[in-house]
């Protein structure tokens, strides 16, 4: 089927009115989650291009369809960037194609340093959307307190775009930091590692990434704790950090900017994972309760990131998703089927109470049910 | 400011509704005798009242759920409540509605340091929350001026914010799960001690619907570590544009302060009185604040300093110690109160893009000519949240509505120069008919359906946040 691929926001309404068939709707196609759609593919990526971006008042306003990488090297140029580290799926999912910026929104991804300063959604200042009926509708601002009226635009983040076509985002944007410093400590088991992530983020030295790899580079569990600012401030808090968790093993400092920046980057795509076989998935939960649900699962590895609070897993291909689920259920929290047999659902099943807003909000957005029908569980 | 008429057949029906809330639960918690209930007649927007037909106090999820579905069977509109510090007049009632306050339900429920949350019912005080944890570092983050009042619930639904939400992020950014009631009487749970909570954003819709959409009974709340210290610096200029300017460079340089605010001379003069502060008298000021170690708050504050000198203040000190530090801030807190004491005001809260503060501090003063009344400057200059306080007199016939226009103006400019209408006190009644200003009404008809979604029969604080006349085929529908 031939893509549609909007040159404007206009075009794409119109296509969205008019349309009678159900539309898969893409940004640069990177991130295949969710239940998969067949339908209409629609693209964003013809709306392109940064709108406004004013560094003193640290916002950008950006058209969906703009690359990441563009994004970022217009954020860059000023000494900025997408505080939230958002993941680059392709090596995890094997995708090839551009990232879009509409696609980081419309999935909510956020990266190590969502732990500190908050989710894609909490950067998410304004938004333009075309609703199921070919509306362009108007949520949100381009300041960084807002609460004139409802906030459609976190509930647009994270909504896979079942409840509209995004068009154009503001952002909050942040400085970039001067110096980075990790903190690691090698050898430690999963639940050692947790308390250690968890005594770490206890502190008051803001720390913005706490992450355990159960093999690292070497083979070897190595558990990292990021801190970031100012050098003498890195280096003041990595010693500080440095005495609170000699308790739990021989702590090292790793202060060089290639190495620490391409350590994150690989907890934040999850490189252990990439070429690997098998299932992924991905487990919010309350961090100490990490470490007892990996043990549950015959035959899971797992990258833990969030101080534990965020678990990406790797299980033997067709893996009993109830078994994961009611793992996770029954500690509270939510698992999601990044790779693997989809078709079977994704998402953790909602209450029935809650999937019946979910359920009227579809009806409200889309009415007519042909934005990504079934793709976060049931269609509208 | 028009509320709509009270439906006469549902306050033909008191006695009955009285009984039947009293069915469920203990009779002390049911008010009704109108010298009681006019203790509920307004909250902080104290210009507009109207004592509700009965008010219940429920003392668990439970006893909220029963009283919503009797309401709700009832068809009589309910306005949620936490402590009544709205200054939107978000718990406004109307004479036929009953209020839900939440103010018995404020136990803290669990407390986890290791996974940094605690979860609590939400009409405990935002300052108690950290009350609960302050002995062992933590505290919980959003610092609205009304601290020592305002409860969490109240928190959530105008998703409040704070001096120090700069750093730190309004009621949104630190809020992971909540217990919501809704209208019809079911009980929901929506995330908890994890983060992202599964599903659409719920809880992120419901930040900020001023009470529209459900009543939050539990609530779980990220929590933090407090700074090894924390450090304000006093700037004062001789023009509010100098001091708008030296706010943008400061954000320009990549240093991020936990907090920049702002007062002008009137502001400055009357917290001075009230806090005795040491604030310097000058056209503007602003407190800086940084977080940190010593070490670490001395080369922040060299940048930001440096920053300052370039724009030749008149005053440039650091606090010397916490003592000056906690009366620096009790003159910024108490700066509403103090302009109390001298002046009926009323209290605007657009917010505009910070580059352009110096436009609208301008254009302010020009409007307040314009309109004969003063305006007094007190806000968060680091996310362009305003404050203008606008004097005048209640006593005197036609200064209210002279007030309020000259408001809808400012509010006006705000939405013109990029920014919009309210950043952290909500639109309640007062800003209500300022919406469309803001908002194309499909902009505002997919708002009003996310609210047919949660309450079909509009009973939940129905007459606010959208304009009468948009509202009206739903709230008459619904009767």
């Amino acid at each position: 089927m031939k893509t549609l691929a909007p040159a404007s926001e206009a075009e794409l309404a119109e296509i969205v009115a008019k349309t009678s068939e159900p539309l898969r709707v893409i940004g640069g196609g990177t991130r295949p989650i969710g239940v998969p759609v067949n339908a209409q593919p629609l693209t964003t990526s013809g709306l392109s291009g940064v709108e406004l971006y004013e560094p003193g008042a640290l916002t950008l306003v950006v058209k969906a369809g703009t690359p990441v990488a563009e994004v970022e090297r217009t954020l860059a140029a000023e000494g900025q960037r997408l505080a939230f580290e958002p993941m680059d799926h392709r090596g995890l999912l094997a995708t090839t194609g551009e990232p879009t910026i509409g696609g980081v929104f419309a999935a909510n991804v956020s990266g190590p340093r969502r732990i500190q300063c908050g989710a894609a959604r909490d950067f998410l200042l304004g938004v333009r959307f075309v609703d199921g009926q070919g509306q362009v509708i108007r949520n949100g601002g381009r300041v960084m307190k807002n609460v004139t009226g409802y906030d459609i635009v976190k509930l647009m983040a994270g909504s896979y775009g079942t409840l509209g076509v995004l068009t154009e985002l503001s952002l909050k944007v942040l400085p970039k930091s001067h110096a980075t410093g990790t903190v690691l400590i090698e050898g430690l088991a999963d639940a050692q590692a947790v308390r250690a992530l968890s005594r770490a983020l206890a502190s008051p030295y803001e720390v913005t990434g706490a992450a355990h790899l159960q093999r690292g580079a070497d083979g070897t569990p190595v558990t990292m704790v990021r801190i970031e600012g100012f050098e003498n401030s890195v280096a003041y808090r990595a010693g500080e950090l440095k005495k609170i968790l000699s308790a739990f093993g021989e702590v090292k400092i790793e202060t060089d900017p290639e190495r620490t920046s391409a350590e994150w980057r690989s907890v934040r795509d999850v490189e252990v994972f990439h070429g690997r076989d098998g299932d992924i998935w991905r487990l919010s939960v309350k961090p100490s309760d990490a470490p007892v649900i990996v043990s549950r699962l015959n035959g899971a590895e797992a990258v833990y990131d969030w101080g534990g609070g965020l678990v990406w897993l790797l299980v033997p291909q067709s893996s009993n998703a109830t078994e994961i689920r009611a793992a996770v259920a029954k500690t509270g929290g939510h698992a999601t089927l990044i790779r693997g047999n989809r078709a079977a659902g994704v998402f953790q099943p909602l209450a029935p109470a809650v999937a019946a807003l979910h359920d009227g909000l579809r009806a409200r957005f889309d009415p007519r049910g042909i934005l990504n029908p079934g793709l976060m569980g049931r269609a509208a | 400011m028009e509320m709509p008429a009270p439906n006469p057949a549902i306050l033909a029906r008191k006695a009955d509704l009285v009984e039947k809330l009293q069915s469920i639960m203990p009779r002390d918690a049911v008010i009704h005798e109108p010298a009681e209930t006019r203790a509920y007649e307004c909250d902080g927007l104290t210009a507009y009242k109207c004592p509700p037909l009965a008010v219940v106090l429920p003392a668990s999820t439970q006893e909220v759920s029963d009283a919503l579905r009797i309401c709700h069977e009832m068809g009589v509109p309910v306005v949620p409540r936490g402590s009544g510090t709205s200054l939107a007049g978000g718990a406004l009632p109307t004479e036929d509605s009953v209020i839900l306050g939440v103010a018995r339900l404020n136990d803290v429920l669990e407390t986890d340091y290791d996974n940094r949350f605690i979860r609590v019912q939400t009409g405990r005080t935002n300052l108690s929350v950290t009350g609960a944890v302050e002995e062992d570092g933590f505290f919980y983050a959003p610092d609205p001026s009304s601290q020592l009042a305002c409860a969490i619930a109240g928190n959530i639904a105008m998703n409040s914010g704070g001096a120090h939400c700069l750093k730190y992020g309004v009621t949104t950014n630190n809020l992971m799960g909540v217990t919501m009631v809704l209208m019809d009487g079911t009980v929901t749970e929506i995330g908890g001690a994890f983060l992202d909570a599964e599903g659409l954003d719920i809880l992120g819709l419901l930040c900020g619907s001023e009470g529209q959409l459900g009543v939050v009974t539990e609530a779980t709340l990220r929590i933090l570590h407090k700074p090894e210290g924390a450090r304000p610096v006093l700037m004062g200029f001789n023009s509010s544009e100098v001091a708008g300017q030296c706010v943008s460079d400061i954000i320009k340089a990549g240093v991020l302060p936990v907090a920049i605010e702002f007062m002008d001379r009137p502001c400055i003069r009357a917290t001075e009185d009230f806090a005795g502060a040491g604030y310097p008298d000058c056209e503007a000021l602003l407190i800086v604040e940084v977080e940190g170690s010593d070490a670490e708050i001395d080369e922040q504050l060299e940048t930001i300093m440096e920053i300052a000198r370039g724009h030749d203040p008149v005053e440039l000190r650091q606090s010397e110690s916490e003592e000056e530090s906690k009366r620096i801030w009790l003159g910024r807190k108490s700066a509403f109160g103090a302009m109390g004491q001298i002046n009926d005001y009323m209290c605007l809260d657009g917010t505009i893009p910070v580059s352009q503060l110096p436009y609208v501090l301008r254009r302010t003063e020009e409007l307040s000519k314009d309109f004969g009344l003063d305006v007094a400057n007190v806000f968060h200059a680091g996310d362009g949240n305003m404050h203008p306080l606008i004097l005048f007199d209640a006593n005197k016939p036609g200064d209210l509505e002279t007030c309020e226009a000259l408001g809808a103006e400012i509010l006006k400019l705000c939405v013109e120069v990029g920014g919009c209408l309210t950043g952290e006190h909500g639109v309640g009644i007062e800003k209500r008919d300022l919406m469309l200003h803001q908002y194309d009404p499909a902009d505002l008809e997919i708002q009003m359906a996310v609210k047919d979604v949660f309450d079909p029969k509009w009973l939940l604080n129905p007459a606010k946040v959208f304009p009468l006349a948009s509202s009206d085929a739903r709230r008459i529908a619904a009767e």
